[in-house]
C-alpha cells in the first residue's frame, strides 16, 4: 500500500525554548488510513500537524505528503492537504458562505464571482450539500461573529472538505461539538474515506474516536511512546481480566492464594488473564461465585497507562 | 496553477477587505472626515497666512499632497490587517492555501487600495467644493496616478510590517514612520528648497516620490510647475517602480519567514 505521509526524524524547537516541542519523531501513514496522533496537552501533536501542513518550519528532519517534499515542494503539499485547525481560522466579519467562497477560490475550485448567486451551480450545490450534512444550511448567509463555538467548528469542517483533499488533517475536529454533530461528522468522514480513499490524520482527546483508527501514535513530550493499531497498543499495554466475587469472600480469597492465582481486590476480585483462558480459570475455582465477568480494557486505559509510564 | 486562478484569488482577497469596510460604518465615517480636516483646516490656514506671499495657491498644493498621502498611507497602514489576521488565526487559512505567497500579499494590497479609494473620492469631492480646478482629463490622470501610489504604499506597508510581530507594535511604529513623512514629503508644505540634512531625510522618505509624482502630473503645463514640483513624473515613476518591487519582494519574504519560523 502506498505511503501517503512519510515523516523522518522530525524535530521542532521553538525560538527561545529549551526543549524540543517535537523530538525526532518518525512515522508513516498509508493511503486511505485513519491515523490518530494522541497525547496529553503539549505533547507536540499540533506542532507536528502545523509542520506537515507547511504553516510551521521544522528545525530539522524530512517529511513528504502525497510524494511532495515539505522542504522543496510546499505548494504541492498544500494542494494535497486540507486541514481543520484547532483554533477557528474564520473571518468573523464575513458570512459563513463568504468564508467558504474565499476558500474555494483560493484553492482554484471555482472562478471568482462577487456574489453567491453568480457562482457556478456546482459550487452552490456543494455548499448546500455540505451545510445540510452538518445542519447549518439556515446559517450559511449569517455573519460568523454571530455563531456559537460549535457552529464555527461545523463551518470549518464544511470549508475544509470543499476541495476534496487527498490528505485531511483534523486537529481536534470535534472539540466543542454536541454528540449529534460529532456522529454526523464521523458518519460523513467514513463515507468520504470509503468513496475517495482520503487519508485522515487526526488529533483528538476523545479516545473513542481513535478506537476507529487504523493506527494510532501516542506522543509525549515530543517523542513517540507507543505506536500501532489500537488493538496492538491495548494488547501491549493492558491485559484483559476476569472480575469475580463470591458470597463467602474469605473462602475465595484463600482459594486464590492457595492456587497462586494473582489478583487484586477493588473490592471485587480482579484476575489478570494474561494468556490464560477465562473458561479454564473459572473451572479451576471451586468457591461458588456470585459475580463473573470479563473486562477488555479500552484505548483510554492503554493511553493513561502509557502516558503515566512515560 | 493558472494565471487566472491567481487573479481570481487576488480579487477574492481584495473583495474581502472591501466587504469588511462596507460593513463598518464607524470606519467609513472616520475615513471620510480626515481629508476635510487636512485640506480644509490645514490648507485653508496656510493659504490665509503664507499662501499669499508664496505666489501660488496653498489649497491646491495641499489638495494634491493630501490626495497622494491619503492613498499611500491608507493602503500602507491597512496592511496591518495582515498582522490582525495572524492574531485572529485567519492567516492560517490563507497560508495553507496552494496559491503563491506573493498572490496573497498582492490580494491584500489591492484590497487595501479599494479601501483607500472612498477616502480618495472624498478628497476629490472636497477639492471640487473648495474650487480646486479639476478637468475630466486631470481627474482621469489623478485616478490612474492614485492607483500607482496606493500599490506603492501597500508594498511599503508590507515591508514595515514584515519586521513587526503584533498589532500593538504596528500601531506604535506606524505613526513614527508616517508622521515625519508628512513634512519630509511636502504634503502641506513646499520642499523645493530644504537645508541639506532635511533634503537627505526627504529623499529617504518614500512618500516624497508619491506626493511629487501626483503633484507633477497635476501641475504639468502649469506656470506653478517649477515652484512646487521637485522632479518630473517620469523620474518619480523610475524610482517608485523598483522601490515597489523591492518592498514587495523583501516584505513578503520576511513576512512569510516570520509566519513559519516561530
Amino acid at each position: 500500500m502506498t505511503e501517503t505521509i512519510v515523516v523522518r526524524d522530525l524535530v521542532k524547537r521553538y525560538k527561545g525554548a529549551e526543549l524540543n516541542a517535537v523530538d525526532g519523531i518518525s512515522f508513516s501513514v498509508h493511503e486511505g488510513e485513519l491515523f490518530a496522533l494522541l497525547g496529553p496537552n503539549g505533547a507536540g501533536k499540533t506542532t507536528t500537524i502545523s509542520i506537515l501542513t507547511t504553516t510551521l518550519a521544522p528545525t530539522s528532519g524530512k517529511a513528504t505528503i502525497g510524494g511532495h517534499d515539505l522542504a522543496t515542494d510546499a505548494s504541492g503539499v498544500r494542494r494535497t492537504v486540507g486541514i481543520i485547525f484547532q483554533k477557528p481560522s474564520l473571518d468573523l466579519n464575513l458570512t459563513a458562505e463568504e468564508n467558504v467562497r474565499v476558500h474555494a477560490i483560493l484553492y482554484g475550485l471555482f472562478p471568482y464571482r462577487p456574489f453567491f448567486s453568480l457562482m457556478p451551480i456546482a459550487y452552490r450545490d456543494r455548499v448546500r450539500e455540505l451545510a445540510a450534512i452538518l445542519g447549518i444550511e439556515a446559517e450559511m448567509f449569517k455573519p460568523v461573529k454571530t455563531f456559537s463555538g460549535g457552529m464555527k467548528r461545523k463551518l470549518e469542517i464544511v470549508r475544509s472538505l470543499m476541495h476534496r483533499p487527498r490528505v485531511l488533517f483534523l486537529d481536534e475536529p470535534t472539540a466543542g461539538l454536541d454528540a449529534a454533530s460529532r456522529h454526523a461528522l464521523w458518519d460523513y468522514l467514513r463515507e468520504v474515506r470509503s468513496n475517495t480513499l482520503t487519508t485522515i490524520c487526526l488529533t483528538t482527546h476523545y479516545l473513542d474516536e481513535a478506537e476507529d483508527a487504523d493506527r494510532i501514535c501516542i506522543l509525549d513530550r515530543g517523542k513517540i511512546v507507543a505506536e500501532g493499531t489500537p488493538a496492538h497498543v491495548k494488547r501491549d499495554l493492558t491485559t484483559e481480566y476476569l472480575v469475580v466475587d463470591a458470597a463467602d469472600r474469605d473462602q475465595l480469597r484463600h482459594e486464590l492464594a492457595a492456587r497462586g492465582i494473582a489478583h487484586r481486590e477493588t473490592p471485587l476480585f480482579e484476575i489478570p488473564l494474561d494468556g490464560v483462558g477465562a473458561h479454564a480459570l473459572l473451572r479451576s475455582i471451586e468457591t461458588p461465585l456470585s459475580t463473573v465477568r470479563t473486562v477488555a480494557p479500552s484505548l483510554e486505559d492503554a493511553y493513561l497507562k502509557v502516558v503515566a509510564r512515560s | 496553477m493558472t494565471r487566472s486562478w491567481e487573479l481570481d484569488a487576488i480579487l477574492a482577497l481584495a473583495q474581502r477587505d472591501l466587504t469588511k469596510l462596507l460593513r463598518d460604518r464607524a470606519r467609513i465615517i472616520t475615513t471620510l472626515i480626515f481629508p476635510f480636516i487636512f485640506i480644509g483646516a490645514l490648507g485653508g490656514s496656510l493659504q490665509a497666512t503664507v499662501g499669499r506671499s508664496a505666489g501660488y495657491d496653498f489649497l491646491v498644493l495641499t489638495f494634491t499632497g493630501v490626495y497622494a498621502q491619503t492613498l499611500f498611507q491608507t493602503t500602507a497602514v491597512g496592511m496591518i490587517s495582515l498582522v490582525i489576521d495572524r492574531e485572529n488565526d485567519f492567516s492560517q487559512e490563507l497560508f495553507i492555501s496552494p496559491i503563491s505567497r506573493y498572490t496573497i500579499i498582492a490580494g491584500r494590497i489591492l484590497g487595501e487600495t479599494l479601501v483607500a479609494i472612498p477616502q480618495a473620492i472624498a478628497v476629490i469631492a472636497f477639492g471640487l467644493v473648495i474650487g480646486v480646478p479639476l478637468s475630466p482629463l486631470v481627474l482621469a490622470v489623478l485616478i490612474g496616478a492614485g492607483l500607482i501610489v496606493a500599490f506603492f504604499g501597500g508594498a511599503f506597508g508590507v515591508l514595515i510590517l514584515a519586521f513587526l510581530s503584533n498589532q500593538r507594535a504596528a500601531n506604535q511604529v506606524f505613526p513614527f514612520v508616517f508622521l515625519p513623512q508628512f513634512f519630509l514629503a511636502g504634503v502641506f508644505n513646499p520642499i523645493t528648497v530644504l537645508p541639506w540634512y532635511l533634503d537627505v531625510a526627504s529623499r529617504l522618505a518614500p512618500m516624497r516620490y508619491a506626493v511629487d509624482f501626483v503633484r507633477g502630473l497635476y501641475y504639468l503645463g502649469s506656470p506653478d510647475y517649477d515652484r512646487v514640483v521637485i522632479q518630473s513624473p517620469l523620474a518619480n515613476l523610475m524610482i517608485i517602480a523598483p522601490l515597489f518591487f523591492a518592498c514587495l519582494a523583501i516584505g513578503t519574504f520576511f513576512f512569510v519567514r516570520a509566519e513559519r519560523n516561530r
